[in-house]
């Protein structure tokens, strides 16, 4: 370790940030992955780890990804849902990892949903 | 490989941990690895989170979902459900008493909702021994700011108007300490945190060193740079081996990223700290005694003037405070006098970290605004008294402190309230009790502890402490005579005057509450040779009050020497040859038919 200085103490700050979001901090999007028997069988896990990594590839610290049990929807998996703080909850369905780094994106990055991704009653 | 999206944050303070904490970990990790999820999942260990009576216990972020009481046992069952198909479990969540359904959040817990954390703002959040975590909650900006943009007078100033005071007992304005020692003339001086922590029952101190050491080293460095000083020193007891060893790694991780040594951030300014190990006596919490054993003679009060800003360690001018003023110091600093002011009171600002303990259901370490009503501490953060039984006293300030009854629960918790009680605000000690605690006991109770531990320099607290407690002796032993209570009250009052330091100043305190609010029970030792509270042993007869017997049996289940005769649908009867006074069947009894 050599001595810091206060830049340092500030980019030490900046490279937590994302840590800090997750651990009860305030975020802009919120990225629920449901991840019931259903959802692992339909690859959800797969959708989950394309995502993750596609978070750290573009350092984005402002997101946080969770998961949560099966939706009811079985034959739709692998599903997610996406909160924006300025939004409602929107569900997206028969996801894969392609889908899931498009939604990421358009709708968590840039706030556009993809309707024909979405669930549709 | 991606980043984690879920940190577990276990607890790993001094209780958790002697509840398996660590056994906690070894297991999540063995079943993380077992899913493959060990790239996906971060497992943290955090100082004391506070809910001490749950432990070992765990929050899983980003949801924040707490989990209480875990066993290794619980841990494939929970690493299965909820860190692979998303499914909580509820069955290991916190569901208050007497309710059905759990609370899945740790901030919808009553016990963390009603609390205000500033002095513990890291607490359970940040691994304590990390520096890049601490740093990261924007640790040592507040140094930075205070060595960059402020003159010592300045930081006194900022501190000043920030109203806050020694959160060590006394609550004496920190900011005019510092203004003093800043002012006495010489160019050696010491700034010294007390962490010595001798009141039974609390473990404040303890917490903040184990969780968020670097705050403390923080508000040195700070207070250092106000007062001149370039030398520092910890005191801090040796039966805190953990916090010692926080401590330690906190130091040299902060001297190797040169935020303590010479030239801080290349501000020019040095400053060094050592820890200092004391023996663990009560009386080495005070300043001037503190500062004799870490000069290295016995830690023995001495009259003051001189102050210790004048003259104190090895004569030099010297600051004391205490760990948890020290810990709210950067914040204070970092974010200005008013945003500190806003919370608590006209006189008393901010907030008080409080050993919650006793007859609560939620025992724990808690921070609250100042102010707070003592009720909703017991209430509503405490979750009332345990197994149903009536709330009876809070005993605050501990050894120096007293007993309040029901009918003041509605003050405020602020120094000055609290010390119109006769306790005093201290450093943080609530001890709850319920009808079932004798209080002449509690009263015989901490003034052994304190005449124990009274150095013996001055004779009002070497003799008069010990004539004091002959007299309970006598009183909780059935030899009380009339008069005793107003023996008790004259040699109180002229303790109180005449004793050398605090320790014996304070000593009479438990005494004198429980004989201005209880003195009934007094009254019933002394005339009736009777406890109100069933607790004193010499005074019960160990006999079944037929009348209130209601011949269920259960006495007989739990006494230990087979000594209680029963029949079905029979008053029961206790052999007194058998007996060996345990009062085992006393507690039991829920129709209080043991007399
Ligand atoms: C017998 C006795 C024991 C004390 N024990 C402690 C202690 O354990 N911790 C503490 O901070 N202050 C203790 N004090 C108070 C200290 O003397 C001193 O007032 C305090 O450390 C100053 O810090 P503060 O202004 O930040 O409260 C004790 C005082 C007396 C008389």
């Amino acid at each position: 370790m050599s001595k810091l200085t206060v830049n340092d103490l500030k980019k030490i700050k900046e490279d937590y940030q994302s840590i800090f979001t997750l651990r009860g901090g305030s975020y802009r999007a919120k990225v629920t992955i449901h991840m019931g028997t259903c959802g692992i069988a339909a690859g959800a896990r797969k959708v989950m780890n394309t995502l993750m990594n596609e978070i750290t590839k573009r350092n984005i610290k402002d997101t946080i990804v969770t998961i949560s049990g099966c939706a009811g929807l079985c034959s739709h998996e692998p599903m997610a849902t996406i909160e924006l703080t300025e939004m409602g909850p929107v569900k997206y369905v028969d996801l894969n990892e392609e889908k899931i780094i498009k939604i990421l994106e358009q709708h968590v990055l840039s706030g556009k949903i993809i309707k024909e991704y979405t669930l549709i009653e | 490989m991606g980043q984690h999206w879920a940190n577990l944050l276990i607890c790993a303070g001094t209780g958790c941990v002697a509840c398996g904490a660590l056994k906690v970990k070894a297991a999540l990790e063995e079943e993380i690895k077992k899913h493959n999820l060990q790239d996906e999942i971060k497992i943290v260990l955090t100082g004391c989170n506070g809910f001490c009576a749950k432990g070992p216990l765990m929050i899983v972020y980003p949801d924040g979902i707490f989990y209480q009481i875990l066993t290794p046992q619980n841990i494939p069952l929970l690493v299965e459900e909820h860190l692979l198909k998303g499914q909580p479990v509820k069955d290991l969540m916190y569901t208050p008493p007497g309710e059905k359904e759990p609370i899945p959040l740790m901030n919808d817990i009553p016990f963390f909702s009603h609390q205000v954390l500033l002095a513990l703002r890291n607490r359970g959040l940040i691994d304590a021994e990390s520096i890049d975590e601490y740093i990261a909650r924007d640790g040592y900006l507040g140094v930075a700011k205070a060595l960059f943009e402020m003159t010592p007078k300045e930081i006194i100033q900022t501190v000043k108007d920030s109203g806050l005071r020694g959160r060590g007992g006394a609550g004496f304005p920190t900011g005019l300490k510092w203004e003093f020692c800043a002012k006495a003339k010489g160019d050696i001086k010491y700034i010294l945190c007390n962490g010595d922590e001798g009141d039974p029952g609390a473990f404040m101190d303890r917490s903040i060193l184990e969780a968020d050491p670097h705050a403390v080293l923080e508000g040195m460095i700070i207070g250092a740079k106000a007062i001149g000083a370039h030398k520092g020193y910890i005191y801090v007891r040796a039966e805190y081996p953990l916090a010692v060893e926080r401590l330690g790694i906190a130091i040299d991780q902060a001297t190797k990223y040169g935020l303590l040594g010479k030239d801080i951030l290349g501000s020019g300014f040095d400053f060094e700290i050592e820890i200092y190990q004391g023996a663990g006596a009560f009386v080495c919490g005070e300043e001037t005694a503190l500062m004799i054993s870490i000069e290295g003679r016995r830690g023995m009060p001495r009259p003051r003037p001189p102050f210790p800003a004048h003259k104190g360690l090895w004569q030099k001018p010297s600051v004391l405070n205490n760990v948890e003023t020290f810990a709210n110091i950067p914040q204070i600093i970092l974010n200005g006098a008013k945003w500190y002011a806003n919370f608590g009171t006209e006189k008393s600002k901010g907030t008080k970290v409080f050993a919650l303990t006793g007859a609560v259901n939620n025992i724990g370490l808690i921070e609250v605004p100042m102010g707070i009503p003592l009720r909703k501490i017991i209430y509503d953060i405490g979750g009332g008294i345990q197994d149903r039984r009536k709330f009876k006293a809070v005993q605050i300030g501990g050894p120096s402190g007293g007993c309040i009854p029901e009918s003041l629960l509605d003050i405020p918790v602020d120094f000055e309230s609290i010390t119109q009680t006769g306790a005093i605000m201290g450093s943080g000690g609530m001890v709850v009790m319920d009808e079932t605690t004798c209080m002449v006991g509690i009263a015989k109770f901490f003034l052994e502890f304190t005449q124990d531990e009274s150095c013996g320099k001055c004779p009002p607290c070497r003799v008069g402490t010990k004539v004091m407690l002959d007299i309970l002796d006598n009183l909780t032993s059935g030899e009380g005579k009339e008069g005793d209570i107003e023996r008790l009250e004259e040699l109180a009052m002229t303790i109180r005057e005449t004793a050398l330091c605090g320790l014996g100043n304070t000593a009479p305190n438990p005494v004198l509450t429980t004989i201005k609010y209880f003195r009934d029970e007094y009254e019933a030792h002394i005339k009736e040779k009777r406890c109100p509270s069933r607790s004193c042993t010499p005074l019960l007869k160990f006999e079944v009050n037929i009348e209130m017997c209601k011949k269920c049996g259960k006495c007989v289940k739990v006494c230990p020497v087979d000594a209680i005769a029963w029949e079905k649908k029979q008053p029961a009867q206790i052999n007194k040859e058998k007996c060996i006074y345990c009062k085992t069947c006393l507690r039991t009894c829920q129709f209080y038919a043991i007399e």
